[in-house]
């Protein structure tokens, strides 16, 4: 047994681990760190692959932005763990039934048993580039389009983000900045123009 | 000798792991979330150790585009879930009836 197909043995043994408490454990909170165990072990395993980069992009982004925004949600919301627990032994046998065949029928139709090839040379694969000019050079040249599109997809998710979760609350008093500095000088003095006063009796000075 | 059957394996066993854990939980967003986002790992595997076994680089920019659309796609989830916690106090999803589906 090589060392590489023990150190994916490893990896892959807490992957499946961190993935069964994800949806078995009672609190929230604990189930987004074993989410957090699967990224970490799922990266290591994307190593082995030889994917370098997108093995530390899902360290970064998943585990460094999306999994600490899940923790950031999970604390805010003040959740009953009882109650969101209810009809979890109701559905166990359902969900391991359907989740069993599902794995049955996964690997006899993908024809794992004709999968058995050993891996290519990665310098061959990537022809003797490193794994960040490989993907950089696909990126920036055939997949220049979908990479500007995928920028859109973020602006456009930052903006729905933002413009779901805004509140407006009326009735609260602030000011208005925008129309602070807008403002004019005739706005603010009014000179009026009037008689001057008759002298009479009784007038003040 | 590590080979492609080792990863797709493992790829299909995440996947309905998740999948398991979506019948499981039906009363929790935020794991049926979590759930999602682990169905997406497992195919972003299959796709990497395609394009391992191959020598295709398409596979791992396909994977990075996966990526970019899940972090969008869980950022506009969990504001969907603030906005409805925030509103009916609760995250069971059988109380979002509203609908009548």
């Amino acid at each position: 047994m090589s060392i590489e197909l023990l150190a994916f043995y490893f990896f892959a043994f807490f992957a499946v681990l961190g993935a069964l408490l994800v949806i078995s454990l009672r609190n929230p909170v604990h189930a987004v760190l074993s989410l957090v165990l699967t990224f970490f072990s799922m990266a290591s395993i994307w190593m082995l692959l030889r994917a370098e980069f997108l093995a530390l992009v899902l360290i970064v982004v998943y585990v460094g932005a999306v999994m600490v925004l899940f923790l950031f949600v999970v604390m805010m919301l003040d959740i009953k763990v009882a109650a969101a627990r209810e009809g979890f032994i109701r559905y166990l046998p359902v969900g391991i039934g359907v989740a069993a065949v599902m794995l049955a029928e996964m690997v006899a139709l993908l024809g794992v048993r004709a999968m058995h090839v050993a891996p290519p040379p990665s310098a061959a694969v990537m022809g003797g580039q490193a794994n960040v000019v490989w993907i950089g050079r696909a990126l920036y040249t055939e997949y220049l389009l979908p990479f500007e599109l995928a920028a859109m997809i973020l602006t456009v998710g930052i903006v729905a983000a933002v413009a779901l979760t805004l509140r407006r609350r009326p009735g609260v008093r602030h000011q208005d900045a925008a129309r602070q500095v807008a403002v004019s000088a005739h706005e603010r003095v009014r000179l009026v123009s009037m008689p001057a006063e008759r002298g009479g009796n009784g007038a003040q000075p | 000798m590590i080979s492609l059957a080792h990863f797709i394996v493992l790829g299909a066993v995440l996947f309905c792991i998740a999948v398991a854990g979506i019948f499981i939980n039906r009363k929790n967003v935020i794991v049926l979330l979590m759930a999602i986002e682990l169905m997406l790992l497992a195919v972003n595997t299959n796709f990497i150790a395609f394009s391992r076994f191959f020598g295709d680089v398409s596979g791992q920019v396909f994977v990075f585009f996966i990526l970019t659309v899940a972090a969008a796609e869980s950022a506009i989830g969990l504001a969907i879930l603030t906005l409805l916690f925030r509103n009916r106090r609760t995250i069971n999803v059988a109380e979002f009836d509203d609908l009548r589906g």
